[in-house]
Formats: structure tokens, sequence, C-alpha cells
């Protein structure tokens, strides 16, 4: 979406060349770096051709497919770039499927291109083959296969032009093995726009008006910040919006480090495990207003409840999002970037102070009855929330944080706090555990200037753990904080406050996670007691390669407050 | 609980392979079933056209017709109720021949499109309840086969919804080319 715009018309016309050259051209001309894959029998020719460009594109081998799409992931959402990635057919195409479903969920941007077999077996069951674009229909933004080598350079156009623009998501490019090895005049010309697809729709001015009348009016106001504004490069407009309306601001898990944890109305995070505030105070809104965000169920809890007593205003890109969860009074479509001036342009300036500080009020009880404890506990054991907060110390609330999925993801969200945008890589609709680990080795090649921190549980590293090896090969400098609890700690959880305590297959009886560390030529400390913790934590902020802490935290920790699923928001529980 | 309706939903796209199933799974994931669908290229040149019955609420037709409109190959989509559309269905008969088959033929104003020595066969057009009418009165002196087809609607409104659409489009296009121009030019 930040580069359609100043997308311009340019044609590149070259010598012949193979389909597979023309693939690894058509990179270039579309600004790749980086690529995240695996070789195989269907994409030894594109392979074999990236052999004369690694001066020019760099290839990080991961160990298995769904660690190149999460690795590309990662260094999309820090970079803002699109993520590419290049497997071959059969299981490696089928491996990236959990991959293109989170991309798809959580808007990233990424192109995958795959290997298939020669055109004249498509549809024989010819060996690896799959039919991945049959397949991939329900978890990417759009898909095609390429069978002849002519047609690579538009199919790449378009494939760019398509994961960036609109709201971003994945993109499957299947390229047979004949196309890849037959030969073709290059000729490149980058798509700017496509009949049949508006990428962005336009506002409409009575809406926005109407929107400004609204936010004018309303006396207990509530903005709620999706990622939609970091995709949107609009934090500055976010933030010129928020101080002219005064309005206090929630944002979503996706939504974080849009706006700064300290930033004077930010009021937390909303959802089920998110800020007292934001949460128990929905039902007192009169007015709430949507900014890229989706209402996601792990957001509004009983949509039928959720801002029952407020009007809602809605901002967002994608016009199937309006209205899908929650009935939006006033639908803004547009990029948030060029509708956030706009409403801006129509306020009036105003405070909230009173309605603020009833937030604060909700702050002071949240922490005394649920941040203190979990940050100062008083058992012998350390808490996830501790261990979170004392690497936020070491890196003073800088640093990119990558999450795994559970438990460690919502400390670590509750915990970290952010000083600017792009800085929490997490995987928030799809909910894919093993997500962490590679994405937190694409996130550092994607912002190499910024420390990495991965939180990650013993249950999610064991899930991509062979991605280790890409650490390794590639010297890639990650923190890796593993909060081992030997369980799957959400689920456990849920199954202490819903299924009567009965742990069904939720306990972990793991391996020397120190043993897997140094086989794959990673510093390593364990923790166990509170008084290691900050000197382990200097320790790993310091080294200058990939360094695994292995914190062994309390077994039986729960996350709160608490959203039940399903319930009113305002239902949220303290303990 | 809103009530369900019929709605005659028409989608135009470009003639992409796979398409077709792209939009029938929106209905699957939203559990809608599809009681017709017809598809063939359009008055317009290279444009798809996709005729699409379904019985479902308003809201979740608005829904479904947001998501088809997402796919990346369509380029629009409209709702109608059965009374803003003329709508049509085409069924072919093969009854074993008889004398009152043939005088039942003539009083339901069909077609004849072959006659054998032991079957004819009859068209007819029509609404549902009529072809299925005919089907029912035909049963009795034997139906040897039977086939209906989707249906296929237009609009009685005046106005040409996809002209308009493609017209503003283009009316977007020229007006952003010009727009890329002329900051080149000030470049």
């Amino acid at each position: 979406m930040n580069s359609s715009s100043d997308e311009t018309q340019q044609t590149v016309d070259g010598p012949r060349m193979t389909g597979s050259q023309a693939l690894l051209e058509s990179f270039l001309i579309e600004g790749v770096d980086t690529l995240f894959g695996y070789p195989g029998g269907a994409i030894i020719p594109v392979y074999d051709a990236l052999y004369d460009y690694r001066d020019r594109l760099r290839h990080i081998l991961v160990r298995h497919e769904q660690g190149a799409v999460h690795a590309a992931q990662g260094y999309a959402r820090v970079s803002g770039r699109v993520g590419v990635c290049l497997v071959t057919s059969g299981p490696g195409a089928t491996n990236t499927v959990t991959g293109l479903a989170d991309a798809l969920m959580d808007s990233t941007p990424l192109v995958l291109v795959t290997g298939q077999v020669g055109s004249s077996l498509l549809g024989t069951d010819a060996f690896q083959e799959t039919n991945f674009v049959g397949i991939t229909q329900a978890v990417t933004k759009w898909n095609c296969q390429v069978k002849r080598a002519e047609e690579i350079p538009a199919a790449m156009a378009k494939a760019f032009y398509v994961a960036r623009s609109g709201r971003p998501g994945p993109v499957v490019v299947d390229i047979t093995k004949d196309a890849q090895c037959g030969s073709a005049p290059f000729h490149y010309e980058k798509i700017t726009s496509i009949r049949s697809y508006v990428p962005v729709p336009e506002p409409d001015p009575a809406r926005l008006d109407e929107a400004a009348r609204l936010i004018d009016e309303a006396r207990r106001p509530l903005a709620m910040v999706g990622q939609g504004v970091i995709l949107g490069n609009a934090e500055a407009e976010l933030k010129a919006f928020l101080e002219k309306s005064g309005v206090p601001v929630a944002s979503t898990l996706l939504g974080l480090s849009a706006v700064p944890t300290d930033a004077p109305q930010y009021v937390g995070m909303l959802g089920m495990h998110g800020n007292y505030g934001p949460n128990i105070r929905n039902r007192d809104c009169d007015l709430l207003i949507a900014i890229g965000m989706r209402f996601d169920d792990r957001v509004t809890g009983s949509p039928a409840h959720f801002g029952e007593n407020a009007r809602i205003i809605h901002l967002e890109i994608d016009p199937a999002e309006i209205g899908k969860i929650i009935h939006a009074d006033v639908p803004v479509t547009g990029d948030v970037r060029q509708t956030l001036p706009q409403l801006t342009e129509r306020i009036h300036k105003r405070r909230h102070d009173a309605w603020i500080a009833g937030f604060r009020d909700c702050d002071r009880i949240e922490q005394e009855r649920v941040i203190r404890p979990a940050l100062h506990p008083s058992g012998p054991r350390i808490h996830m929330g501790e261990a979170v907060d004392t690497v936020a110390r070491a890196y003073a609330n800088d640093a990119v944080v990558v999450t795994d999925v559970g438990q460690q993801q919502m400390f670590a969200a509750r915990y970290f706090g952010f000083r600017r945008t792009r800085s929490l890589v997490t995987s928030g609709g799809l909910g894919t555990m093993g997500f962490g680990l590679p994405a937190a080795i694409g996130a550092k090649l994607g912002a190499p200037d910024r420390d990495v921190v991965l939180f990650v549980g013993d249950g999610g590293l064991q899930m991509t753990i062979q991605e280790l090896g890409t650490i390794f090969q590639s010297k890639i400098p990650v923190k890796i904080v593993l909060l081992n609890n030997s369980f799957l700690g959400m689920v456990r959880q849920w199954q202490e406050l819903f299924y009567d305590s009965r742990y069904s297959f939720t306990e972990l009886v793991n391996p020397d996670f120190g043993m897997i560390a140094r086989a794959n030529g990673l510093a390593y400390r364990c923790v166990e007691h509170r008084e290691e913790l900050s000197d382990a934590v200097a320790e790993m902020k310091a080294a200058k390669g990939a360094y695994l802490l292995e914190v062994r935290v309390d077994r039986q920790e729960n996350v709160f407050p608490m959203v039940p699923a399903g319930a009113p928001v305002a239902e949220i529980r303290l303990e | 609980m809103e009530t369900e309706q019929e709605y005659i939903i028409t989608v135009f796209s470009e003639n992409k392979v796979g398409l077709l199933s792209q939009i029938t799974t929106v209905f699957t994931c939203r559990n809608v079933n599809i009681e017709s669908l017809t598809t063939s290229e359009s008055a317009l040149q290279g444009i798809h056209k996709f005729t699409i019955v379904v019985r479902t609420t308003p809201e979740t037709v608005q829904k479904v017709v947001r998501q088809i409109e997402k796919k990346i190959d369509v380029l629009k989509t409209f709702v109608y109720t059965p009374e803003e559309v003329v709508q049509q269905e085409i069924a072919l008969y093969k009854v074993t021949r008889s004398n009152s088959v043939e005088q039942l033929v003539r009083r339901h104003n069909v077609r004849i499109l072959e006659i054998d020595t032991d079957y004819i066969v009859v068209e007819k057009t029509g609404h549902k309840e009529e072809t299925q009418q005919l089907f029912r009165l035909l049963q009795p002196y034997g139906v040897q086969q039977f086939v209906r087809s989707g249906t296929v609607a237009v609009i009685k409104s005046r106005r040409e919804l996809l002209n308009e659409y493609l017209e503003e489009l283009e009316k977007l296009r020229r007006e952003s080319e010009a727009a890329a121009s002329e900051t080149e030019k000030s470049n």
C-alpha cells in the first residue's frame, strides 16, 4: 500500500534469457535483496541460475519450508517490504501452507515462488506434483500458474503488485519446470493497476463529515488502533489525529508499537488478555473509532455486547471487513494514511482529560492486582512476566520483539513496552505455534540495525527448532529467550480454568535445550533463580552472536487479566 | 433472526482459470447453498458473467458479495431480488411417444426439438415452478430424461451497472495517469 501510489510505469527490455533468469531479474527490478528458500527437483533450474546471482540476491537456506515463509513474514513485518520465498513442488510447496494462511490472516505481503512439474506432466500425478494453485486458493490473496518462460515477467509484476498493494497479503506463483528452462526475450513492465482490482477504495466525503461530527460530539470516545496503521505507514497521521481529537487510544495485538506505550493518551491493549481499562470501560464508551483493525473475536469477545452503548466509526481499507463482525455506524473506506488526515482536518481540537483519568484509575487497579504480582511474584520460581520485564529493561524497551504463540506471547505483548513502530512480530490471526524462531531470523535480516529478541515457549520452540541450524549456518545474531515451563501453558491454563484441571496431554518432557543450543553453535545459559536473571540477560544482550537464554519459569502460571472466550469484554477477570 | 429470501447474484470477472471454485468457496465457507449457477462470457468481450441464485438472509448476502468482490480477478458483483430481474430457465424433456403426450405438450406452449419413432424431445423455458409443473404432468407418460439449466437473468432497471462501473474505472485511471504525468513534469 505504501508503494503503489508512487509506482511509475517502467519498462525494461533486455536480451533473451531462460525463465529462471527472468525470474531472478524480476526479483531485482522489484527491489528484492533476500530470498528464503529450500531447493528441490522441480526448482533446480532456478537454483542453478541463482548461483550466478549470489552477489545480488542473498539466499537464506532454511531447514523446512514452513520456516522459509515465517522468516519472510518476519522480514516483511519489520521492513515493510515484500517477503520472498523459493521452494520446490509437492512437499516443498505443501509445507508452506501454514505460513501462507498466517500471512493471509495477518495481512503480510509475501511472494512465494514454487517449482512445479513440467507442463506436459500436469494432472498426471507425476513425482512431487500437487495441485498447488488449487490447494492455496483459500490461503492466498492471489495465485497463478506459469507454464511458459515468456509469461514469467508479467506474472511476477502482477504478483508483487497484488502482494504489496491495498490490504497486503501472500501471493503464490507456481512455475513449471519447462517454463524455468525455456527461454524468451526479457521484457519487464511494472504493474500499477489491474482492471478488476481496487486496492484502495475511495473514502466518501459525506462519511468523513459524519465521522467528524460524531467525534466532535462524543463525550466518552475511544480510538482502537490495528495493524492497518503500521501497514499504511500512518503512525504520524495517527499521532496528529490523536493530538487534535484528544481521544484515548487502545491497540490490538497487531497494532502494538504503532503508538508508543508511554504516549499520554495510550490506555493499553484490547482483547482477551489486554489491559483492564479498555476492556472494562467498553460499555461506558459512547464512540469507538476503529482505525485499521478488523474486530477479531479475541478483541471483541461477544460481538453482540461489544460497544453496546457506542456509535462505531470504522476506518478500513478492505470493504469486506466493514460490518463483517461489528456493524459500523459510519464506515470510512480507504487507506488510513489518507483518511486520518482528512478526518483530523474536519474535527475540532478537544481534550478528554477527565475521561482519560478514568482509564488511569483502571490502570491503578490492574497495577495493584495483576501487574505487581506478575512482575514481583512472591514464590521462589521466576514468572514469565518478570522475565519479559527484565529483558525489556535491559533493552530500554527498544528492540524488535518476536514472539511465538501462547502465554509467552501475551506476557511479551503486555509487559515489554514499545518505543517505536514495527517493534512486535507475532502471529495474531492464525495463532501459529512455531512461528517465532523462523520469524525472528527474518526480522533480524529485515532490521539488521536493531536488536531482535524472541520470546518462545518450550512447546513452540520445538515445532520449528530445526531453524537453529539456519541461525548457525547463516550466522544470524538473534537473542532467544526460552520461557520453559514444561507445559503447553496456554492450553494448560484453559484446562485449569474451564476443564476442571484435567491436564490432558499438555505436559512436556523436554530434551536438554543446552545440548541442542550448543550442538547448533549457539551461546547458551540456563537460569532458574531470580537473582541470576538480570546478569544472564545482560550477558545475552552483550553477546555478539546468537544466544539462547533458557529461563525455567513457574510451571503453572496463568495470564491475567482474561476475558473468557465469547463473554462480553466488560466481564474481564483480574484473577 | 432475519428471514431468508431468494437473491440473484451476478458476478463479472476476468476469464481466469479456477475462478469458479474461488467464487463457490465463498458460499461454502458461510454454509450458503447455491440453488443454481450459470456462467458464460458476458456481452462485453473477455468479461465473464456468473449468475448465482441463493436463498439466504439480507445480511449474509451482503457479506458474501463483499467477499467475492475481494477476489483479485472479480470486476464487480451485483445482488438483486427476484422482483428486480427478468429471469428464465430452460428445461429439456425426453418423453415416450403417445397421443396423450403430444396433446399435453401442445397445450403447454413448448417447442418440439426432435420426434423419433418412440420418443419426443421438447423444450420449455420459464420459471422453475413452470418447468417443474410440466415435469410432474409428463411423468405418468414416462419421462426418460429430464434436465434443467440454471437461471439466467437480465435486470429490469434501465441502467447498465457494469458499463457504468467500467466507465468510472476508466475515468479514475485517466485521472491518475494525468496526475502522474503532472508530477513527472513538475519533477
